[in-house]
């Protein structure tokens, strides 16, 4: 079996981002970046997959600019065998990411396409449901379990108020939700080894689609600040307020 | 041109999130329709007939849409989309897993998550875990949108008489299969409907002591949720997160017990109407939006509270 992971270079979550004082964008001067952290367990569950015997090769792919090579390199470090670059320096959004990822997968036939189920940046929770319509695939997403066998994947997924299973004919693809896995550290050596594995590049321009973003960001700006309010002393003083100056309790 | 509402029910009842949503579709276009799509689920047409605003319900009732798999129902709704502008539906683990895919069918482009409308292009979204808020348009002329409900009223939902239209549109698209569904078991309101939330944080230490907070949720009809720390840690499961990653709820009293506040919890509980912060670290930053903070050892204040309310 093959397995292609899409990953996605963002801000590391530990940053806190803010607005640009013009409000045209987010300011991503000098912040640290990181490969996303849904991305990193979508390649720590390849990885166990292929230890487990179930996978044979496992292909990570991203859509960014050159620095993006970054974090296709971790993605090696990780158990990753091979990283494809679609570099491309303009932002495209999730349908055109869609787009370029398909023809991807025509290329390398996977089996399986495992990918996070949000990018932190843009929190559009939509990639990896797109490349499935687009290809005519099943999807499975928000897992939290993930079997192999006969064809088909058998994948639990988070829900609102509990957990669905659902199975779903290979090729398919699974998006990751938290719980799936705790990803791994790279270590050293695998960090070493992860210079001399291959990693292609191909200009996005050459796949000839139409990649142009249908959205503009017209502005981003800080969200409605909430007021501090008091601090009380006592539990009877909190009760005393919540019952007769917020009065939410009676 | 109208709007389109995917309603979301369990095939019984209709979840309260469809209220909210026919709220976002009421402000982008006159007519509204509903489309009820299920197995045995025309109660849930009948409840949304009745929602203030909503012009048509279109039922589609067969079994290859009992589960809401989105193959099938993704499928489906880009079928009748032709005579639609816009098509919402809330952004909940449903609306999330299929809106996207109906989205690539059409060659649109989804807004994610919206949470104001300016006009009818251009919406606002957080992004960044709710650190910003991008101001968006689209050149899209269908829309394809998912709504924070907690950023728009619910309509009335007793208020209307739309017509129910029964339609037959048959799409199974036979690569995907439902096996089963655990739901969590409780005789608590859901989180994303509850007036009153109480949730725990890392400052728990255990999932055991998730059940001190069981009988505050008992007294005031709460109910009980958690910070991703407190899942990441396997306190309780993940169904109880509340933030970005997790459930956006906005009760009218929310709890944060032992909750350190970190922006990712903030950004999916701030827009409710009083919070209570109780936390022993009087700089945590919970304590920034709380109404009312409470300094101390939880395992003192907790029971306490309990049995004082």
């Amino acid at each position: 079996m093959k397995i292609l992971i899409p990953i996605k270079r963002v801000v590391d979550y530990n940053v806190k981002v803010r607005p640009m004082a013009d409000e045209s964008g987010v300011d991503l001067n000098n912040v640290k970046m990181a490969i996303n952290p849904f991305c990193e367990i979508a390649v720590e569950e390849a990885v166990r997959l292929k230890e487990s015997g179930a996978a044979e090769e496992i292909v990570s792919v991203t859509i960014g600019s050159s620095a993006s090579q970054e974090q296709l390199r971790t993605s090696l470090a990780l158990g990753a065998d091979r990283a494809i670059l679609v570099e491309s320096d303009a932002e495209v959004e999730p349908l055109g990411i869609a787009k370029l990822l398909k023809a991807v997968v025509e290329k390398e036939n996977p089996d399986l396409i495992i990918m996070g189920k949000q990018a932190i940046d843009g929190d559009n929770n939509q990639t990896g449901q797109k490349l499935a319509a687009l290809l005519g695939y099943p999807q499975a997403t928000f897992a939290s379990e993930l079997s192999i066998a006969d064809g088909k994947a058998v994948v639990t997924r988070e829900i609102d108020g509990g957990l669905q299973t659902v199975s779903v004919n290979l090729p398919a693809i699974v998006t990751t939700d938290l719980r799936l896995n705790e990803p791994r550290y790279a270590s050293l050596p695998n960090i070493m080894k992860a210079k001399s594995k291959p990693l292609d590049i191909m200009p996005a321009a050459d796949f000839g689609l139409d990649i142009t973003p249908r959205i503009s960001t017209l502005k981003v700006s800080l969200p409605p600040e909430r007021e501090a309010g008091v601090i009380v002393e006592s539990v009877d003083e909190l009760i005393d307020k919540l019952k007769n100056e917020a009065k939410v309790i009676s | 041109m109208t709007a389109l509402v995917i309603s979301e029910h369990n095939n019984n009842e209709l979840k309260p999130v469809t209220l909210n949503t026919v709220t976002a579709a009421k402000a982008l276009d006159e007519e509204v329709h509903v489309l009820v799509a299920g197995k045995d689920c025309a109660s849930v047409a009948e409840a949304s007939s009745k929602i203030e605003g909503v012009t048509k319900v279109l039922l589609i009732d067969s079994e290859e849409y009992e589960h809401f798999l989105a193959e099938n129902i993704s499928t489906l709704v880009s079928k009748i989309a032709a005579e639609y502008n816009f098509i919402l539906a809330p952004t909940t683990t449903s609306g999330k897993n299929f809106m996207p895919r109906v989205a690539a069918l059409l060659d649109v482009s989804q807004i994610s998550d919206i949470c104001a409308i300016e006009s009818s292009d251009t919406f606002q979204r957080p992004i960044y875990a709710g650190n910003c808020i991008a101001t968006v348009k689209t050149t899209d002329e269908k829309k394809v949108i998912t709504v924070r409900t907690t950023a728009f009223d619910a309509a009335p939902a007793e208020a209307g008489s739309a017509d129910i239209v029964s339609m037959e549109e048959v799409h199974d698209s036979g690569i995907s299969e439902f096996i089963k569904e655990e739901l969590a078991q409780s005789d608590r309101p859901e989180l994303t409907a509850a007036d009153v939330i109480i949730s725990g944080g890392r400052g728990m230490q255990n999932g055991e002591n998730f059940s001190l907070l069981e009988g505050i949720a008992d007294k005031l009809g709460a109910a009980i949720g958690a910070s991703r720390a407190a899942v990441d840690s396997g306190f309780v499961p993940n169904d109880y997160q509340v933030g970005q990653t997790g459930k956006i709820v906005a009760p009218n009293l929310y709890i944060a017990v032992g909750i350190s506040g970190a922006i990712q919890h903030l950004a999916g509980m701030k827009d409710s109407k009083v919070i209570v912060a109780i936390n022993k670290d009087e700089d945590a930053p919970i304590f920034q939006v709380a109404d009312y903070g409470l300094v101390g050892d939880l395992f003192d204040v907790v029971p306490e509270l309990e049995g004082k309310i």
